[in-house]
């Protein structure tokens, strides 16, 4: 203890948060839980993805969520060759900007492919569920190639 | 509230309300020049102050330097064990990462001499006789437990002594010594 040793100490700071959702998050996630993914409608018939109580650039207040596809388009991506600790996945993948059919607005997953080689924008990935889903963003694993997955 | 139209896909089923969102943050602490003084100190059961070199003000804990004039601290001064009660809450309520036994009194504690106080807890007092003013002594875990944490005081608990007059406790007391001039 009389050590002139710099001292230094592990700290830890951790929140359980639990978030009230809403009606339109909640409805979001309420739909992920039943594997299929809800927008919501602006009043020019565009549809966002994810969905939000207005619409962001006219303020409106949004209610009329719709369902869209599970399948989209890459519109632009990263490579992560080294997920940190606390990332959802383990492996190296790719987070990208994914624009499903029906929406306007693209949503940030990961794609799930083994180097980023095999990836490019305007190639079409589809959504690869979990088996058990509980209404988080998380039921969705991450999204795969549609060729791949033609089974 | 504005109604939700939502897909028929989804009539009658039960609707998500609430979504767990955990956030931990993981760091490596390294403590400054005051700190690390303070906590050497700490690990031999003495507590240390700051001394303003601008008035004099004693800050516990120290951290090198007067926040109210941007200026370093550099002397230290050792504090005593007793202070006194600036203000405190009682905790009813549970709160997720404390294991604490409900109800518990958290207090500023204002160690005699000093100028601030320090958020500590009080025990051996039930709530209902805790009041501002009230003095008390450190109870500290044995010798053979205490390190360079902050853990090394268990609680407060209440001298017996006469109180520190409500004027006079806490930070009404700085506030009454600076309008007061020199009666400090």
């Amino acid at each position: 203890m009389e050590s002139n040793e710099r001292l230094s100490a592990p700290l830890v700071l951790e929140y359980p948060f639990t978030r009230t959702t809403g009606p339109v998050i909640g409805a979001f996630f309420t739909g992920l839980r039943e594997k299929i993914v809800l927008g919501i409608k602006r009043q020019d018939g565009t549809v966002l993805v994810p969905p939000t109580e207005y619409d962001p650039e006219t303020s409106e207040t949004l209610t009329e969520m719709v369902e869209v596809g599970q399948v989209g388009q890459i519109t632009t991506w990263t490579w992560v060759q080294e997920p940190r600790d606390q990332s959802p996945w383990d492996a190296p993948h790719a987070l990208a900007m994914i624009k499903l059919e029906g929406a306007d607005t693209p949503l940030l997953h990961a794609v799930l492919v083994d180097s980023p080689e095999s990836l490019e924008v305007g190639m079409n990935v589809r959504i690869k569920w979990r088996e058990e889903t509980e209404g988080h963003i998380k039921d969705i694993e991450g999204f795969i190639p549609v060729e791949e997955t033609n089974d | 509230m504005t109604e939700i139209r939502l897909p028929s896909s989804l009539d009658g089923i039960e609707p998500v309300q609430s979504v767990r969102t955990p956030i931990r943050m993981e760091y490596t602490f390294t403590p400054g020049v005051a700190a690390q003084t303070y906590l050497r100190a700490f690990g031999n059961k003495k507590i240390l102050g700051n001394v303003s070199p601008v008035d004099g003000a004693i800050l516990v804990p120290p951290r090198g330097a007067d926040p109210r004039h941007g200026v370093l601290c550099e002397e230290f001064v050792e504090m005593s064990h007793t202070g006194h009660v600036g203000s405190y809450c009682v905790t009813n309520v549970p709160i997720p990462g404390r294991d604490l036994d409900l109800p518990y009194i958290s207090a500023w504690i204002f160690l005699d001499g000093a100028d601030i106080g320090f958020l500590n807890l009080v025990a051996e007092c039930p709530p209902e006789k805790c009041r501002i003013g009230m003095r008390v002594e450190a109870v500290w875990k044995p010798d053979e437990e205490i390190g360079m944490t902050a853990e090394n005081i268990l609680y407060w608990r209440p001298t017996g002594e006469p109180d520190i007059p409500f004027e006079a406790a806490g930070v009404r007391g700085w506030h009454a010594r600076k309008a007061g001039g020199e009666n400090a």
